[in-house]
Order: C-alpha cells, then sequence, then structure tokens
C-alpha cells in the first residue's frame, strides 16, 4: 500500500483541476493588480509632489542643474534664520510647557487611587478634537493684554502677565493643545508597567523617590519620548496657529507668505519646506531610536499596572487642586471660543457685552457650503484611507508579495511630510495639468481630498493592520476548509472581523481630516471650495468675522467630537470580538 | 573565583521565619485564616495548594506587599510585621522575573548592593560571584531581552543572592520554564540552597516540585494550613481527604462506621465491611481512602486470606509503563489500581470482573 497517497494524489489532481497550486496562482492577478493602483496612488500624490519640492529647493532657477545657491540665500537671510531659531525655539519651548501639563495629569492618575481618574483622562483628550487655531483667538480674548486674565489681574494685583505676547502666544496655545500626545503616551507606559517591576525593586531596598528615578521613570521614558517628538513635529509644521496668532518669523509662515506672495517660481519656500522635512525625518528617527529594542510593555498575565497608592488627607487636596487648575486652563479655548460664539461685544472686558446667537444664524444662512464641503472632503478622504489601507494591511499580512512592505513604509512615511509642503508640492506638480474643462488640476476641489487622504493615511492604515492582525489565520482556513473561496472569506469572515478597526480607521481619518488646514490653506482656491478650517481661517481675519468664526470653530468641535465619540462606541463594540 | 570563596561572598547566617495567628481578607474575602507557621533557618520549605489557596498572598505578606489583619512575622527572631518592604531584607524571586528591561544584566544584579550603598569596591566581585554561582559568568552586558527564559530566571536568582537576604523567597519560580528544563533548574535550585544554607521558601501548586526539592511542605487551601510535614509524611500520613487527595492520587471511598462495644469496623456503601483496630479514633464523616497501589486485583474467586475482596468490573487501562491502572467499577465507585508491570505479563481485559483485595492495615480514615 505504500503508493497509495501518490496516486490519491494523481487521483485527486485528476479529478479537481482547480488544485491548490493552480488556484493560488489564479489569485495572484488580482493581487498585482491591487498592488499596481496602490503604488501608483502613493506614487502619484506622495512620492512625486514630495521628491517636486525637494528637486526645485536644489535647482538652479536658470540651468536647471544642481545648485546650493537657494540654501545659501536661506542661510545668509537675517529673517530665515530668526524664523528658523523662532520656530525651534518655540517647538521645544511647546515640548517642554506640554510636558509640565501632562505629567501631573498622567503620574496622579495611573500612581495613585485618584477619583475621577476617566474624567481627567477624557477632559485631557479634549484639545485634539478642535482645531488648534480655532482656539487661538478666544485664548487672545481670555490671555491677552486686555483679556479677561490680565484684566482681572491688572484690577486686583496690579500686574500683567504676557501670556500672549508675540513667541509666548504661540507656546501658549500649542502646549494646551499638543499636550494630550504626551499625555496619552505617557500614561500607556505608565499603565504598562507591570507592579512586579516596582515591588521587585522594593524588594531590594529601592522606594520612594530613588525607585521612580531608577525604575518608573526609565521603564516610562519610550512613551514619554514618542509623545514628546509628535509634539514636537506638529508645533514645528504648524501653520495656521502662528498666522493666526499674527506671528510671521517662523519658518512655516515664511514659507507660506513667499509662496503666496511672491509666487510659485521663489525658491525660498521650497528650501524651507526641506528644512521642515529633516527636521520632521529627524524628530521620528530619535523617537524610534528611543523605541527600539524597548518594548517595555512588562505587564504580566496575572499582573496589574504599577500599584495604586493612597493619597493623604493634605496629598490628595494638593493633587486635585492642581489637577483642576491644570483642566481649567486646558478646557480655557473651548470655554472662549463658546462664549466668543454667542457674543455680541467681546473687547477690553472679562466676559462679553451680550449674548447672542446670530452668528449661527449667519453662519448657516451665508456660509454652510463651508460645513458641506468639510462632511464631503473628509468623508472622501476617510473612505480612501479605509480602502488603501485595508489593501495594503491584506497584501502585507495575507500575501507574500515582494514589495508590499514597501507600500507599507512609503504610505507611512506621509508621517514625516509637514501639510504645508504636501500643499506645495501639489500645487507645483499638478499646476501645469489642465483638466478637460481647461482649468488647473490644482484648482480642482478634488486635489484637497487627495491632499487629505495622503496627510491622514498613515493613521488609518496603522487601524486597518491592527485589526486585520487581530484575525488569526486559522480562522479564515477554517472558512476555506470548509469550502469557502477566498473572496467569500474575505467577505464573510475578515470583513465582519474587521468592521470595528476599519470604522475606528475611517472616524480617525475623517475628524482629524476635518480640521486640518496647512495643506488646505495652499490648495483651496475660491470659498465655494473652501472647508470649515478655511472658512474659520478666514472669518478670524477680521474683527467683525470673529463671533461667526467662533460658530464655526463651535461647529467644527461638535462634528469632530461626535464622531470621536461614535469611533468610541464603534471600536468598544468591535472590541468584544477579537479572536482569540 | 574558588566556589568556597563566592560562598563566603554571599552566604549568611541562616534565619528561620516564624508566622504567628496570620488573618488577612481583602474586603469580605478572607483569603488567610489564622495561620501559623514555624520555618527553620536553612530549611527549604514549600506553600503548595492549588490556585487561590492563599499561598501567594502569604509569601508576599512575608515580603511585606500586603498587610495582615491580625498576627504577625517574624524573620531571625525579629518582627518585620511593620517595616515597609524595602527595610525586610527578605530576597524575593517574582514569577515574571521582573527583570528591569532598561538595564543590562550586570546593572540589573547590582541594583540591590547599590541601594544598600554597598562600597563599589565591594560590588564588583559581588555580582561576579552572584552571576558565577547561577552560571551566567560572561552574560553581564546583555539585556535581559536577549536571554532565554531559563537564563533570565538564573538572572532573577542572582540579583536576590547577591544582596545576601536573611531569607529567599521563590514565587511559583518554574512555572515559566518548559518541563525539561523545569527538572533540571529545580535540582539547581535545590543545590545553590543547600551551598548558601539560605532559608528558602518555594510557593509551588505542583506537588512533584514540592516533593523533588523541599524538606517540608505546608499544604494549604482556602487559606487555611491543612498540614505541615515532610514529602514522606504527607504522602503516608495524610491529615485529611484534601492533603490525601492533593499529594498523589488517592482512591476515596464512602460509608459508615459500625460500633459494636470495643470492637469497630468500616462499612463501605454497598455492603463490605474493612475491620479497624480497636481503640482507634475515627472522625465524624470519615471516608475510607487507600492509594491504588496498596491493593491488588486478583481474579474472581480468588482465596486472599487476610484480605477484604471487594468485586467490581474492569471499566478502563492505562498502560503507564513500569505499572498498568484499571480503573474499576465497585458499588457505584470507580476504583484506580495499580499493578507493577513485569516484563512480557499481559493485563487484565477491559469489560471482565476482577476482585480488589484491601489490606486493612494500608487503608485510613479521613475527614474533609
Amino acid at each position: 500500500m505504500a503508493t497509495t497517497p501518490a496516486i490519491e494524489a494523481i487521483e485527486a489532481t485528476v479529478a479537481a483541476p482547480p488544485a491548490p497550486r493552480a488556484r493560488r496562482w489564479a489569485a495572484r492577478p488580482g493581487e498585482a493588480l491591487a498592488f499596481g493602483l496602490v503604488a501608483l496612488f502613493l506614487l502619484a500624490f506622495l512620492v512625486v509632489p514630495v521628491l517636486t519640492v525637494i528637486t526645485v529647493a536644489f535647482q538652479d532657477r536658470a540651468t536647471g542643474g544642481f545648485t546650493l545657491a537657494h540654501f545659501g540665500d536661506f542661510l545668509s537671510n537675517d529673517l530665515f534664520m530668526r524664523s528658523f531659531f523662532n520656530s525651534l525655539y518655540v517647538s521645544l519651548m511647546s515640548v517642554a510647557v506640554a510636558s509640565l501639563i501632562a505629567l501631573p495629569l498622567a503620574y496622579f492618575t495611573t500612581r495613585f487611587e485618584f477619583r475621577g481618574a476617566i474624567l481627567v483622562q477624557t477632559l485631557g483628550v479634549l484639545p485634539l478634537i478642535m482645531p488648534p487655531f480655532a482656539g487661538a483667538v478666544a485664548m487672545g480674548l481670555l490671555f491677552g493684554r486686555t483679556g479677561s486674565v490680565n484684566l482681572l489681574l491688572d484690577e486686583y494685583l496690579g500686574i500683567n502677565i504676557p501670556f500672549m505676547e508675540g513667541l509666548n502666544g504661540v507656546i501658549f496655545v500649542q502646549s494646551i493643545h499638543y499636550f494630550p500626545f504626551i499625555l496619552l503616551n505617557l500614561t500607556a507606559s505608565l499603565k504598562n508597567i507591570d507592579r512586579a517591576m516596582e515591588e521587585s525593586a522594593q524588594n531590594l531596598g529601592a522606594h520612594g523617590f530613588r525607585l521612580f528615578r531608577r525604575i518608573v521613570l526609565p521603564l516610562a521614558m519610550p512613551g514619554y519620548i514618542a509623545g514628546a517628538s509628535l509634539v514636537f513635529i506638529k508645533v514645528f509644521d504648524d501653520l495656521a496657529t502662528p498666522l493666526l496668532l499674527n506671528v510671521r518669523e517662523m519658518l512655516a509662515p515664511q514659507a507660506y507668505l513667499r509662496i503666496t506672495s511672491v509666487g510659485l517660481e521663489d525658491p525660498i519656500g521650497y528650501v524651507i519646506s526641506v528644512v521642515l522635512i529633516l527636521f520632521s525625518v529627524l524628530s521620528l528617527w530619535i523617537s524610534s531610536l528611543a523605541l527600539r529594542g524597548k518594548d517595555y510593555a512588562t505587564v504580566q498575565r496575572g499582573g496589574g499596572g504599577l500599584v495604586k497608592r493612597r493619597m493623604s488627607r493634605g496629598q490628595a487636596i494638593a493633587a486635585y487642586a492642581l489637577i483642576a487648575a491644570i483642566l481649567l486652563l486646558v478646557l480655557a479655548p473651548h470655554f472662549g471660543l463658546f462664549l466668543l460664539s454667542i457674543a455680541t461685544i467681546w473687547s477690553y472686558s472679562p466676559l462679553p457685552d451680550g449674548y447672542t446667537l446670530a452668528h449661527y444664524t449667519r453662519v448657516f444662512a451665508e456660509s454652510s457650503q463651508y460645513i458641506t464641503n468639510t462632511l464631503i472632503y473628509a468623508g472622501l478622504a476617510g473612505l480612501i484611507d479605509v480602502i488603501i489601507g485595508t489593501t495594503i494591511a491584506y497584501l502585507v499580512l495575507r500575501t507574500r508579495m515582494v514589495g508590499a512592505r514597501w507600500l507599507d513604509y512609503v504610505a507611512m512615511s506621509a508621517l514625516a511630510v509637514p501639510g504645508l509642503v504636501l500643499g506645495i508640492g501639489y500645487l507645483r506638480t499638478f499646476f501645469g495639468i489642465t483638466l478637460p474643462d481647461g482649468s488647473s488640476l490644482a484648482a480642482f476641489w478634488g486635489i484637497i481630498v487627495l491632499a487629505l487622504a495622503i496627510r491622514r493615511l498613515p493613521y488609518a492604515l496603522r487601524a486597518c493592520m491592527a485589526a486585520m492582525q487581530q484575525i488569526s489565520a486559522s480562522l479564515e482556513e477554517a472558512a476555506e476548509n470548509l469550502g469557502a473561496r477566498r473572496l467569500r472569506v474575505v467577505r464573510r469572515i475578515v470583513l465582519p472581523l474587521m468592521a470595528g478597526g476599519l470604522a475606528a480607521g475611517f472616524v480617525t481619518s475623517f475628524a482629524t481630516a476635518a480640521v486640518e488646514l496647512s495643506a488646505t490653506l495652499m490648495l483651496v482656491q475660491s470659498s465655494d471650495d473652501a472647508p470649515l478650517a478655511y472658512g474659520l481661517y478666514v472669518f478670524m481675519q477680521s474683527p467683525a468675522g470673529r463671533g461667526a468664526g467662533a460658530a464655526l470653530g463651535i461647529i467644527a468641535v461638535v462634528i469632530v467630537g461626535l464622531s470621536t465619540w461614535l469611533s468610541h462606541l464603534v471600536a468598544e463594540h468591535g472590541g468584544g470580538r477579537k479572536s482569540a | 573565583m574558588s566556589a568556597l570563596a563566592q560562598e563566603t561572598l554571599l552566604a549568611r547566617e541562616p534565619a528561620g521565619i516564624r508566622v504567628e495567628g496570620v488573618d488577612l481578607s481583602y474586603g469580605t474575602t478572607r483569603v488567610l485564616r489564622d495561620v501559623n507557621l514555624e520555618i527553620r533557618p536553612g530549611e527549604f520549605f514549600a506553600f503548595l495548594g492549588p490556585s487561590g489557596c492563599g499561598k501567594t498572598t502569604l509569601l508576599r505578606l512575608i515580603a511585606g506587599f500586603n498587610t495582615a489583619q491580625r498576627g504577625r512575622v517574624l524573620v531571625g527572631g525579629q518582627d518585620i510585621s511593620d517595616l515597609p518592604p524595602w527595610k525586610r531584607d527578605v530576597g524575593m524571586v517574582f514569577q515574571s522575573y521582573a527583570l528591569w528591561p532598561h538595564m543590562t544584566v550586570r546593572r540589573n544584579v547590582a541594583f540591590g548592593l547599590e541601594e544598600r550603598r554597598v562600597p563599589r569596591a565591594e560590588i564588583g566581585p559581588r555580582v561576579d560571584a552572584a552571576l558565577k554561582l547561577v552560571g551566567l559568568e560572561g552574560m553581564g552586558e546583555r539585556r535581559p531581552a536577549q536571554l532565554s527564559g531559563g537564563q533570565q530566571q538564573r538572572v532573577a536568582l542572582a540579583r536576590t543572592v547577591a544582596v545576601r537576604p536573611k531569607v529567599l523567597l521563590l514565587d511559583e519560580p518554574l512555572s515559566n520554564l518548559d518541563a525539561r528544563l523545569r527538572v533540571q533548574v529545580r535540582r539547581e535550585l535545590r543545590d545553590l540552597q543547600q551551598r548558601l544554607r539560605l532559608t528558602t521558601i518555594f510557593v509551588t501548586h505542583d506537588q512533584e516540585e514540592a516533593n523533588t526539592v523541599c524538606d517540608r511542605i505546608a499544604v494549604m487551601n482556602e487559606g487555611v494550613v491543612q498540614q505541615v510535614g515532610t514529602p514522606m509524611e504527607l504522602y503516608d500520613h495524610p491529615a485529611n481527604l484534601f492533603v490525601a487527595g492533593f499529594l498523589g492520587t488517592a482512591n476515596i471511598m464512602p460509608g459508615t462506621v459500625l460500633r459494636d462495644g470495643a470492637a469497630q469496623a468500616f462499612e463501605i456503601d454497598g455492603g463490605t465491611r474493612i475491620p479497624l483496630p480497636p481503640g482507634l479514633d475515627v472522625p465524624a464523616g470519615a471516608r475510607l481512602m487507600f492509594r491504588p497501589q496498596d491493593v491488588s486485583l486478583l481474579p474472581v474467586g480468588t482465596e486472599a486470606p487476610g484480605r477484604r475482596l471487594l468485586e467490581g468490573e474492569i471499566v478502563h487501562r492505562e498502560f503507564l509503563g513500569a505499572s498498568i491502572r484499571y480503573g474499576v467499577r465497585v458499588a457505584g465507585a470507580e476504583v484506580l489500581v495499580d499493578t507493577p508491570h513485569m516484563g512480557g505479563e499481559g493485563h487484565l481485559p477491559v469489560g471482565g470482573r476482577a476482585a480488589l483485595a484491601l489490606d486493612a492495615a494500608r487503608v485510613k480514615l479521613l475527614a474533609a
């Protein structure tokens, strides 16, 4: 009977023509097509525009040859160098101030038995759901030279604190807006420290501050650095907040002003873009160095995070007071923006003179296209991101296709491309391409959607990857074993199980795209095509438009807040169905 | 470095441990109930019991990671109940090893010495001695993530013995190792404990681990110490049904005690009577317990003078190599019987009938 298996195999091949090998070949063309389409998309809308920007920065305008002359101009110009150091200073200071805000919140809520820890962590993330520049004007009204706080300080103490003067204002607004990145990362890494890490140190004689310095702090460090470098990049690249605060001597505003006032041919805008990319890459690199080989998530089965301590009465009062003060500060932009949106006149007084709903009426009557545009653009961008993210995740995780990893890397590299740079790249690359109706591709509203999609792709891609990774391959194999073909397996098993993750990915893209401004500011050609963030920016330019601008801002907060809440619901719901 | 020099660097006068009247609750759950233990200096002692029996809680109480509502813990005659963990000088090896991933192996091992302000000149040799003791010399510059599970455990052990603790606490030290390594490591643990003459408590749920390495064992269940003794004492003279069932395999048969003047007997449900020695103190609600090897299986109808015969049907058979284990259904209960297997001998058929021969001297009457 020794020959039976071989004979059976031959018979099986004869009897059932689509043998496994043949079927695998048959599946390939579809995968290759998907790979090609995604690669083409990334090439056209990410790689080429960015390379164009870099090329122009090094290109002699007359001969088209390589030159460093533009960089020479940049380095020898006082205004640009001052802008560069201002940007560096503002970014570093924002990291420092954001750390001061985030550290106590993270530490107290993870380390101590703390009533309201969830509330603190929820409120702590709230700033992220507001466009950073939206709060800038409100912050000016609250903390500016003649803002509410300084008016009160002047009346009772006779002092005036320059919160919002010049660069201080940018640092203040940015750190209040971006500190959640540090809070989230730091909280996660503190929670991931197993209590045995701490107990073993106590067992060997360490306690108190030494225990914190030698064990807890180093273990939480990678998370802190990841958060801090994110804050650094965001602040360094941000265009809208300094512009709204009328701070022009920073890199991003300079690039914007050169391109919009001098023109698309001016090389300095491109040089600045290269500098912005360079620093983004640098801080991402530092963050990856900090995280390399340091998967410090040490929680073991049965173990929880750090042991929660009980605070004494005095400590508790001090801690609650500190956290209340921080939360008050953090929520100030929301509060200010809301007040502004219902204020009749608010100037030189701690609170508005009167209240009205006229701004909302005005926004809905005159400028509702901003809202519909935003919903369409962000919705399309989110959809594109989820489709491309799922395709890449599938190619990487479920096929052994050579090059699939590269799609992942290229898509993720969008993280290091500032919105401003992408905007400039699109203008330069697509300006010469004319559409059938004779207008330029760069002026087509769809290009804004593509820019938003590329900008948010890394986040959606990670969500799709995570969702697919959670599905054990054996679940799919079981379906195949029971007779389902590949496409049906995807439709009946993979997609339903991924649904939660996909929805989360879509909403993340949607919500952040809805308040994006850096790329949009470069690409919007007419206010009919403009999204909400752009409208807000335009309104905020004039004192008369501030009320309406604030109303738009509140609408943006509501849209983003609702969708974040929805994604939370979906994630909770999907969480129960993770495969073992 | 000679073995002797190593030991003088790392060994110290052994200390005993006393646990007196400890009660511990989490909320309304009583985790430890009136625990009293005396662990002798230099002894290798085990806390053995199923999960949730309180053994780890008791170990963590000695290390200072939880607080008892009542009672106290003494190490080397000193009451340490009110000392914080970092002042107790009891070395603990954690189940997860708890090596700090941001430090090299050397830094991990040196940590406790640095915290104790040991002079720098002395730290180096003691770290070397500790690493050599566990066979990891030359691995000092690696990070924990670069080591295998077995090596990580050795680092955890080296880190703890380097500080010369008064006593050594091991929390399920073998649970994260694969089966083959477990046998090797438990021998090494025993060897190391003997060389350092270090009072050691070993927490485990595995009776084989406890039996093979420990001098004495405290068997625990539901927060109560059931019995303390050497492995053989516990196996041969279990104090109750829990201990009998937890250490080794036990056949337990329900029945009633019959008394007629001074004479007494145990009647197994179903009718067979086992005479008991007069004056034997039988606890209330007692059941009959015997080990599978303390009973023999005979063909039906065999004469066995002085032994009681119970007839039953063979319902399953497992061949274990040195012996054959039969499951025999007798009077509604299933009894396990081990018969030695001699080369070439056959076995009894499943489904056939056989007689169990009980030796009255080898059965015990135990309460729950």
